[in-house]
């Protein structure tokens, strides 16, 4: 493939006219950050959509006693498909989706270090996705809880944990490819003078969190592999007649789940800190002790992980060992709240939308972190354990600390995703109803759990002293709702009226604001050259308000498109697929003759691109009425 | 701003209520009813108030901050861009710190009290339970007394009684709130814990960990009683009778022989594949949730997987019972009375 051919092939959007299946064509091609972060953030959106209506029935069952709107057993995979496809399908690709969008923005970088691997991960992510959720109409979405407890996820669970076990590996696979790409293109793909200690903390977060990514994923994946062993092939890992132990696979799964917690949390707490920063009008209050509790966290998530444990019987040494180690957290937690509040102190506050979301973030994560620690005492936890409690805990952290972080990430860079901005009336109105409405949902929910009520429970009987608590809840998670759609009218809304934004709409401090809007395949024209912490804010208070060069301009080196993440990707989802149909038939030849296709169609895939020279193709200077400069 | 601080305000208000004890007695872990769950409680409480405390702090640094530095119209250019305050980080490092020591010890103590086991016990001071669950239900055997039951567990008040936990089949998890904190019960492992109840009463229990599609469905109870009525308990089921008492009953025994024996035992001291029935007739609940009586016998017999779905127990068509016979079964099952 000679270059000058691959080069002419490239299409672009900006070209008028392009007819649907070039554009399609265009999207399942494409290695731009850009592009594949709006995917991450669309199919991560819909998902969110998918857990949140799953959310909703199972507030609805439970907003009476002994309610019938669904049964026990689709109650189950109803909290099962909540949990996966929040944690796993909507919270990580929501935040991929800014990651990949802003981290090489915000580090003065024209693409991430592997443009072919990060479309293989999102395409990974969203067949594990697409694959997870076919269960529902094959016999049966998995059921056993999102951890999957052995043996109920073994002997005990019908076909639904297949789905459960290849769509969370074939995404799992993707998850890991972006963690590694992200590391590298932060080490290697920094814009000239910006070191480490001068980097956003949103890149600072994805840094670290991509870190977890690399140690956590690992586990995960070793134990699904045991499991989807277990199902398929009738091993005996943790089953107890066969000299299994059951809690082997909690400990792997807490090895990951724990870490998981902070790979979603940290990343929130650098859009965080750049938002406050930003309509504070301030730079980060103690950047240098940011950084290294967010360094700090990620390192203690490890140690951390049997606190989900505390009932299974390890005894009291492990128990008191794993307390004290899960409270030091809140040292490094704290050290970043008061940073975000003294940021604020002395500056000016705007209240925009994406301001409102950080300002309700602040106390709601507070809220979730002290309840954490109040988990951390292990006596006390046997009380809080797998009751309401715990529920409230870890949306207080999710949702307060998750999804609020992510709206005010959405509201904020909204205009260098999408090249609107958003509307800042119907966002507020978002932003309330969506407060209140959480608020309303988890927060009676701890007396819920202090009262007697476990999770997980489809029904509850009349007269226990449960019925007021769950309808409040209730009618808090349809305020949620309403506010989720108040979102996507914004969207609609915008996407149909408002122009174009401007290049720089709140007054930036960081590099992502310096492109133009729309951003040019390239980013920027020249690599900047930075010369402080947030070195926008730099340029505006201390040079001409614009970002300098850090080289002539050239041709520009950009990788080719290519179809083989895709076809890759739906290979494996084909191998996948294959392994789940197993149950679905007395022999094994059928399933195992796809599923074998399948891994053959990946491997081809490969090898086709290992053989294949691919050397990119360049744009001249000249081309595509290139602007001089950095970028705006 | 105001909002947060009538949320503040409404957050103090309801965990003041709370703590008062507004919770509904018997299941409530607000409610202590023994020294475990009254350990477990006060540390939440100190949790809690230092929790108070750190969120205090927060929020009056947050309306102060909100109030005072919001941007005014015509303020132009940028504030004092402050780098960070080693002082300050200093400070709000090693108060957590200390505050987290002042949670630390209680916490470790209370865990290494509430790990204590039967070996460790002097001899014929405490009694002990082995627990059983299964999907969706309680086994309940006293070694010692040579007892086995189901669902209804009797203890003494005033005294520990320890608890050897396992399951047949997946993870269940026992917990009383009123009494204490759950342990989960693993196949193939087995885990202690001990209750104390001070007061005799009916003690709510539930299984916590996710186990089918009846989890919501496995309650039991835990009924504790003065010592001299423990014993009477303890002899009524070492010699229990479970012989019919009317004619219709003699016929529910023949049904019960017929189609129920090779599950269900009715003698309280043999260990049944499936619960062993004695005192059924005066039990808290059927299948532990229904209210104990005829009707809802009748109706669990006939149908159990429309009660709980997912249970192991055939319907009455399946084992060729007709009315008369279930009939006559709720008349035998009821008489199981503990007399």
């Amino acid at each position: 493939m000679s270059t000058h051919a691959v080069g002419q092939s490239h299409v672009s959007t900006a070209e008028p006219k392009a007819g649907f299946g070039s554009v399609l064509w265009d999207w399942l091609t494409t290695v731009d950050h850009k592009k594949i972060g709006k995917m991450y953030f669309s199919a991560g959106f819909f998902f969110f959509l998918l857990g949140g209506i799953e959310a909703i029935l199972i507030r609805l069952q439970l907003m009476y006693p002994e309610n019938t709107l669904v049964s026990g057993s689709t109650f189950n995979e109803l909290i099962t498909m909540h949990g996966t496809t929040m944690i796993f399908f909507a919270a990580m690709p929501l935040l991929f989706g800014l990651m990949n969008v802003i981290v090489p923005l915000q580090i003065g970088a024209r693409d991430v270090a592997f443009p072919f691997l990060n479309a293989l991960g999102f395409w990974l992510f969203l067949f594990g996705g697409i694959l997870l959720n076919l269960s529902w109409f094959m016999g049966g979405a998995p059921d056993a809880g999102w951890t999957a407890y052995a043996p109920l996820s073994t002997q005990y669970s019908g076909s639904g944990l297949d789905f459960y076990v290849l769509g969370l590996q074939i995404s799992g696979a993707g998850t890991l490819i972006s963690g590694i790409n992200f590391l590298v293109t932060i080490l290697n793909m920094r814009a000239p003078g910006m070191t480490l200690m001068r980097m956003p903390m949103f890149t600072w977060t994805t840094f670290i969190a991509s870190a977890l990514i690399v140690f956590a994923f690992p586990p995960l994946t070793a134990g699904l592999f045991l499991l989807m062993f277990e199902r398929i092939f009738d091993a005996q890992f943790f089953n107890v007649a066969g000299g299994g132990n059951v809690i082997i696979w909690q400990h792997l799964f807490w090895i990951f789940g724990h870490p998981e917690v902070y790979i979603l949390v940290l990343p929130a707490f650098g859009i965080i800190s750049e938002v406050i920063s930003t309509f504070s009008k301030k730079r980060l209050f103690g950047y240098t002790s940011m950084v290294f509790a967010t360094i700090l966290i990620g390192f203690i998530g490890f140690m951390v992980w049997a606190h989900h444990m505390f009932t299974v019987g390890m005894g009291p040494v492990a128990n008191a060992l794993f307390a004290v180690a899960t409270m030091a957290i809140a040292v490094p937690t704290g050290i970043k709240i008061f940073n975000w509040l003294f940021t604020m102190w002395g500056g000016r506050i705007q209240m925009t939308t994406a301001m409102l979301f950080c300002l309700g973030f602040l106390p709601t994560f507070v809220m979730g972190g002290v309840t954490g620690v109040m988990l951390a005492a292990a006596p006390a936890n046997y009380q809080y354990h797998d009751s309401y409690f715990v529920v409230a805990h870890f949306h207080y952290t999710i949702i307060g600390g998750v999804v609020l972080g992510l709206f005010a990430g959405i509201y904020y860079w909204w205009p260098k995703m999408f090249n609107k901005k958003l509307n800042e009336t119907l966002g507020k109105w978002m932003f309330w109803l969506f407060l209140i409405g959480f608020h309303l949902t988890f927060f009676i929910q701890h007396f819920l759990g202090l009262q007697g009520m476990p999770r997980r429970v489809f029904t509850y009987l009349e007269g226990l002293g449960l019925e007021t608590g769950n309808f409040i809840s209730t009618v808090g998670a349809l305020l949620m709702g309403v506010a989720t759609i108040l979102f996507v009218i914004n969207v609609i809304y915008t996407h149909l009226r408002a122009d174009l934004a401007e290049a720089d709409p709140w007054d930036g401090r960081t590099l992502e604001w310096a492109t133009k809007t729309p951003i040019p395949e390239y980013n920027f024209a020249q690599t900047p050259k930075v010369r402080g912490l947030d070195p926008l804010f730099v340029e505006k208070t201390k040079g001409n308000g614009k970002i300098i060069p850090a080289e002539p301009l050239g041709p520009i080196h950009m990788p080719n498109p290519s179809i083989l993440p895709f076809i890759m990707a739906f290979a494996l989802f084909i191998a996948g697929f294959g392994f789940c149909l197993h149950s679905f038939y007395e022999s094994n030849v059928i399933p195992f003759t796809i599923a074998g296709v399948g891994i053959a169609g990946t491997l081809l895939c490969m090898f086709l691109r290992s053989v294949i020279e691919d050397h990119g193709h360049h744009i001249e200077p000249h081309d595509e009425g290139m602007d001089k400069g950095v970028g705006a | 701003m105001s909002r947060s601080m009538w949320r503040t305000l409404f957050l103090f208000l309801v965990l003041a209520l709370v703590l008062t004890g507004c919770g509904k007695p018997y299941l409530s872990a607000l409610d202590p009813a023994g020294p475990v769950a009254e350990k477990q409680l006060s540390l939440i409480k100190l949790s809690l108030y230092i929790m108070i405390v750190v969120i205090a702090v927060v929020m009056i640094i947050y309306v102060y901050v909100l109030v005072k530095f919001r941007q005014r119209p015509g303020q132009k250019g940028y504030p004092e861009q402050v780098e960070g305050s080693h002082t300050l980080e200093i400070i709000w490092t090693v108060i957590p710190i200390i505050l987290l020591i002042i949670l630390a010890i209680p916490t470790v103590v209370t865990t290494f009290t509430l790990a204590e086991t039967y070996s460790e016990e002097e001899e014929g001071d405490a009694l002990l339970i082995k627990v059983t669950a299964h999907q969706y239900w309680w086994e309940v055997e006293y070694p010692e007394q040579g007892i086995v039951t189901a669902q209804d567990i009797y203890i003494p008040t005033g005294q520990r009684v320890y608890f050897e936990l396992t399951s047949k089949d997946v993870i269940h998890s026992f917990w009383v709130p009123s009494l204490g904190g759950k342990t989960d019960t693993n196949p193939g492992l087995t885990n202690n814990m001990w209750l104390q109840a001070d007061e005799p009463g009916v003690y709510h229990g539930k299984c916590a960990e996710l186990c089918g599609p009846s989890h919501a469905l496995m309650d039991f109870k835990v009924i504790a009683v003065e010592p001299e009525e423990f014993e009477q308990w303890v002899a009524t089921m070492t010699n229990y009778d479970d012989t019919p008492k009317t004619v219709l009953a003699e016929q529910g025994r023949a049904v019960f022989e017929q189609s129920c024996i090779a599950c269900h035992a009715t003698d309280g001291v043999t260990k049944s594949p499936y619960p062993n029935l004695a005192g059924i007739g005066d039990r808290e609940k059927i299948a532990g949730i229904l209210q104990n009586n005829e009707e809802n016998l009748a109706r669990w017999i006939e149908n159990p997987e429309e009660v709980k779905e997912g249970n192991y127990m055939p319907s009455a068509s399946e084992l060729g019972l007709n009315e008369n016979d279930i009939e006559a079964l709720v008349e035998y099952l009821m008489q199981l009375k503990l007399q």
